[in-house]
């Protein structure tokens, strides 16, 4: 495989006095809350590596604390790390000279953040073009890009209005709109969406994958909503304490949570969402008919189609045509929900 | 009892004595021998106060009228303000103050400007550095506090009296106000904001200029319209070291009981005041456009 676009190598993060020392106890596998409280140091990340490929989208999910919106500030080194390496496009990050780490963060890494962070005194054609003028491009090529990005964003009407006048979701896409601009082919997104309602945040995430469809970005994307990670995600990291829990797959973390901090995450799921019918296909029979889907078909479209055709059995064929497997109404059935645990089944028995 | 317990210590007459006169010996002599090249480091300074207080003091009455609407107009855009300007121009000439009002006129503005390009940088530089901003804040505490007359006394020795003591000492009472505004209005911004202008690579100037400034600009303002109010304020005690003006009359009031005059000039000195602050304020709102209108939920 190619060298991954970002990599991170055991990063360290520690926060207080004196972190040089406190690492060693970090290294030694110390919680955080005894390295709060006898040692006055918070713990931000411990030992992460993760790969990045490029153009997908690698959500970081974790709750509050879980050191997820720390590490995402290690990439473009808005926190400088304990220990550890964050390497992109072979380059070493944290070896750059000031000026070669404003030129990467023009250029080749924009940020979208939580509280939108727009500035208040610039219109929204003058947030867009905000990186822009750090780049210092001529006036006529950034009223060109800019208005591109308007009408893409549908931001068209809006351009002389201030952020303080726009609602939420608008504000945000404002702040993509600036991300994307520069032209940067990382996007880091910290919790982009998790200040803006349900209905808008479900809405703005159908506009990024519509975006990344086109544009190909490599993407971090942090956030603490499950479902939101599982739509969107090519791969997902589940942060606890500062430490990776499990990395994979939508599939692979709902299917084969590792522990039960995961398993209690992906409990309330709808799991028609995310697992593929491929995934559950048994060997092809000949009896079996039914309607033809692909392997990437989610068991909640494949279920739709055989009520439609009140079928009790779907087909799963390749391009070619070839049937490659098949599954029964039984079988995505007992895939979609949950597997009862001891007392569900007792229940079920009486 | 030990005399120590009833009598609190203190140095024998000679010593202290001989303290102050050592000291003042010692600044009379640096005065003496610095004195021509500080005053000649003021000239250019000397040289505008004296040019711009002819300027205002020269021109006719509704020439001088016109210009000071024209940029009020040009700050506010606020046709009352304009209105009032005038009443309060015309009146003060009525009452045959125009000439004071225009020499003051000229000292204020003068020491406004002094106040800005010095005080706005150092409130920056006290902005960007916790230490900094240590050692200021005692020496501002010093400058508020201590009587004017206490500092008049070593600018007077060194310079003499008029125009640039009289400017030096409103400007040492006038500038910690837009000091200190511009330091918190700095402090204030949004540290959010600031992550994001350096996310997208702003160099520290860009940062300072595009960012930082900006949206100190209404905590700036307040400043800068508090060091217009204090530099007004001093008018009568700058008049004790032959700075001309309304302070003037105020003053010779003050030894001769002359209540009305005492109290039309001080009347000038107000209304004076009020088109200033109105002024500065109706500008720091007018530059706070996004500020205003409805804020969606």
């Amino acid at each position: 495989m190619a060298d991954p676009k970002i990599r991170i190598e055991n990063l360290y993060k520690v926060f207080g006095p004196n972190p040089e020392r406190a690492i060693g106890l970090v290294r030694d596998g110390i919680s955080k809350q005894d390295l709060l409280d006898e040692h006055g140091h918070v713990l931000g990340v411990r030992n992460i590596s993760l790969d990045m490929p490029g153009q997908s989208i690698q959500v970081v999910m974790g709750l509050s604390g879980s050191g997820k919106s720390t590490l995402i500030r290690h990439i473009n080194r808005l926190i400088e790390p304990t220990a550890g390496s964050v390497i992109v496009d072979g380059q070493n990050v944290l070896e750059m000279s000031n000026k070669e780490l404003r030129d990467f963060r023009r250029n080749r890494a924009s940020m979208v953040f939580q509280s939108f962070a727009l500035m208040p005194h610039r219109t929204v054609v003058q947030n867009i073009a905000y990186g822009l003028t750090i780049q210092g491009l001529d006036d006529d090529e950034i009223k060109r890009r800019v208005a591109r990005w308007i009408e893409r964003i549908e931001l068209a009407g809006y351009e002389d209005h201030y952020p303080g006048h726009l609602s939420g979701g608008m504000q945000q896409r404002v702040g993509i709109g600036r991300a994307l601009a520069t032209d940067a082919d990382i996007l880091l997104m910290d919790e982009a969406f998790s200040a803006l309602d349900p209905l808008i945040r479900y809405d703005m995430q159908s506009v990024l994958l519509d975006l990344q469809a086109e544009l190909k970005k490599t993407i971090m994307f942090i956030t603490h909503d499950l479902d939101e990670a599982l739509r969107i995600g090519d791969s997902i990291a589940i942060l606890r304490d500062g430490e990776i829990v499990q990395q994979g797959d939508p599939q692979s973390i709902v299917l084969h949570p590792v522990d039960d901090y995961v398993a209690d995450f992906v409990k309330d799921i709808n799991r028609g969402k995310v697992i593929k019918v491929g995934t559950i296909m048994r060997p092809p029979t000949d009896e079996a008919e039914g309607p033809a889907v692909d392997a990437d078909t989610l068991l909640e479209d494949v279920a739709r189609l055989m009520a439609n055709e009140r079928s009790g059995w779907a087909r799963v064929i390749e391009a070619s045509g070839q049937v490659v497997g098949v599954v029964s109404t039984a079988d995505v059935m007992a895939s979609m929900v949950r597997r009862a645990n001891n007392g569900g089944a007792a229940k079920v028995a009486q | 009892m030990p005399s120590w317990l009833t009598d609190i210590p203190q140095l024998d007459r000679t010593t202290l004595v001989g303290l102050r006169r050592s000291l003042d010996q010692a600044y009379r002599s640096f005065s003496r021998e610095f004195g021509d090249d500080i005053e000649a480091f003021f000239e250019p300074l000397l040289f505008f106060l004296v040019w711009f207080e002819k300027l205002l003091v020269n021109a006719p009455w509704w020439a001088v009228l016109i210009g000071v609407c024209l940029i009020v107009w040009a700050l506010t855009r606020s046709w009352k303000l304009i209105a009032g300007v005038i009443v309060a121009f015309l009146l003060i000439g009525f009452f045959g103050m125009w000439e004071d009002t225009m020499r003051t006129m000229a000292i204020i503005t003068v020491c406004t400007l002094i106040s800005i390009v010095l005080g706005v940088p150092i409130g920056i530089v006290m902005a960007r550095s916790n230490r900094v901003q240590m050692v200021m804040i005692p020496i501002l505490d010093v400058m508020q506090t201590m009587p004017a007359f206490v500092y008049l006394i070593p600018v007077v020795m060194l310079l003499g009296i008029g125009k640039v003591p009289g400017v030096i000492a409103v400007v040492i009472y006038a500038i910690p106000p837009v000091i200190r505004l511009t330091n918190l209005g700095i402090r204030l911004v949004d540290k959010e904001v600031l992550e994001a202008a350096d996310a997208f690579g702003a160099s520290p100037w860009q940062r300072l200029v595009g960012v930082q400034v900006p949206l100190a600009m209404p905590t700036i303002m307040a400043g800068v319209n508090q060091t217009i109010m204090m530099a007004l304020a001093m008018v009568v005690i700058a008049a004790m070291i032959g700075v001309r003006g309304l302070g003037q009359p105020v003053l010779q009031s003050i030894t001769n009981q002359y209540f009305t005059q005492g109290l039309l000039n001080g009347l000038a000195i107000v209304a004076l005041a009020i088109v200033f602050d109105r002024v500065s304020q109706a500008y720091g709102r007018r530059i706070q456009k996004h500020r205003r209108g409805v804020i969606h939920g």
